[in-house]
């Protein structure tokens, strides 16, 4: 057999993007190699790679660039076939799982975000939003294993990175998530049993100590 | 195939992202009935059933299964029906064609709404960042026909539905998209000559005053 083309990773370790692509490689088994990136001086090979956002993760099998999370997870769920899909195979659940895969980056990220970020009337709407949002979800998700049901998939891929956001979100937010979703808690707490996802994330008080000192610098918030 | 498929779209004339699943499914051959919402007045029981997260059109229903946000829907479309295909084969030109179009959902709408919404300053601010994402989207077509090297295809149907409300963008910007991004031109130009496009574009110059008519909801003269 032919020897594997070569796939490098552009990343950056506390990015919950580029986490949703360690696992998904993970899950599949890729030798690649990792290239830290820092931020605030990016590699020229970044700037090649993705020029239209300039934002990890990307990446690059055989020299050609991927770029966009879920895009680069659907990817690698197509090349590498070995192992669990990460996609059912019937088109409407499919189309259900990049809906709701779509939906954690849309409502989730966006809502936690702006509540992180925002003090006032503005943080109590975000909250309300987010709060919302993590219901719906838990909705989907029901009393499955997974949100893929016995498989672990897209939508698991999408939304783990963001639980270890789950403390910084609590402290900011003031309240519980566990009151709240007690399934996506379990679901989580699941999901880190497997290596792919345990190996590819960060300790959530580790997460804390970062987006604390982001808040601060970049908008003033404590 | 055995059965016949029950096909319905939840539709609004003048969205662009209905738009695109209905030239999808024109392109495919497939007999559906799209359905005008009133979604400036009351929306219908069917739709706040089918979407209950976003209340938005478009929505497939296909034999009554709802099917939420019109990339998820293409994506559908193009693998339920698969006869022509609407992205390519191979893997990384399907993952072109999707960060194609995912920019296009990011950035066309929401930066053509802010040059109809804004004036002075701002305006030209919008104008300025609506043309280097057109720039942009004129680079990745290249010399190609269409954005795919294997012909109309999934960046085309998601992009060109967009150019019904260019002329609004235009009218109130002050500018014109042909002369900025003469490729693009031209590709628009080639995709109307289509049928399922033509066919399913409304008018622009009905689209200039329904941007009017919102123009005036949002207090801007």
């Amino acid at each position: 057999m032919a020897p594997e083309k070569a796939v490098v990773l552009l990343d950056e370790r506390v990015s919950p993007f580029g986490q949703r692509v360690r696992i998904a490689l993970a899950e599949k088994g890729v030798e690649h190699e990792y290239q830290e990136e820092d931020l605030a001086n990016k590699s020229p090979l970044l700037l090649k790679s993705n020029p239209v956002y300039k934002k990890i993760p990307v990446l690059i099998h055989d020299g050609k660039p991927i770029c966009e999370s879920l895009i680069i997870v659907q990817y690698i769920d197509e090349v590498w076939v070995r192992g669990s899909p990460l996609l059912p195979s019937n088109p409407y659940e499919r189309a259900n799982a990049r809906f709701w895969a779509d939906f954690v980056d849309k409502k989730i990220y966006d809502s936690g975000a702006r509540m992180l970020k925002y003090t006032g009337q503005a943080h109590e709407e975000a909250k309300e939003e987010f709060i919302e949002s993590l219901k719906l979800l838990e909705g989907e998700l029901q009393d499955e294993t997974y949100f893929g049901g016995e498989n672990f998939g897209l939508v698991d891929i999408a939304f783990v990175p963001f639980t270890t956001w789950f403390y910084t979100f609590e402290v900011y937010g003031n309240f519980s998530i566990e009151k709240e979703c007690p399934k996506l808690v379990a679901w989580g707490k699941r999901c880190m049993e497997r290596e792919s996802v345990s190996k590819s994330l960060q300790d959530p008080h580790v997460v804390y100590e970062l987006l604390a000192y982001l808040l601060k610098k970049k908008y003033g918030k404590v | 195939m055995s059965k016949k498929d029950e096909v319905v779209v939840l539709d609004f004339w003048v969205s662009p992202f209905a738009m695109r699943v209905k030239i999808a499914l024109e392109e495919k051959g497939i007999k559906f009935e799209a359905r005008e919402e009133d979604l400036l007045g009351n929306k219908s029981e069917l739709l706040l059933q089918s979407n209950p997260i976003y209340k938005k059109v478009p929505v497939l229903l296909h034999n009554g299964k709802p099917l939420c946000e019109s990339l998820v829907i293409l994506n559908y479309v193009d693998e339920t029906w698969p006869s022509p295909p609407l992205l390519p084969t191979s893997p990384y030109e399907r993952s072109v064609a999707k960060f194609w179009a995912d920019f296009v959902d990011k950035k066309i709408f929401e930066g053509g709404s802010k040059i109809w919404k804004s004036k002075g300053e701002a305006l030209e601010v919008a104008k300025k960042e609506f043309e280097e994402c057109l720039k942009l989207l004129e680079g990745a077509l290249g010399e190609k026909e269409y954005f795919a090297g294997n012909g109309f295809g999934f960046v085309d149907i998601v992009l060109i539905p967009h150019i019904s409300w260019f002329y609004g963008y235009e009218q109130f910007g002050g500018f014109k998209v042909e002369e900025q991004c003469p490729k693009l031109g031209a590709w628009m130009k080639r995709c109307l000559g289509r049928e399922s496009v033509a066919k399913v574009l409304p008018d622009p110059a009905k689209v200039q005053e329904f941007i009017c008519k919102l123009r005036k909801m949002h207090g801007i003269e």
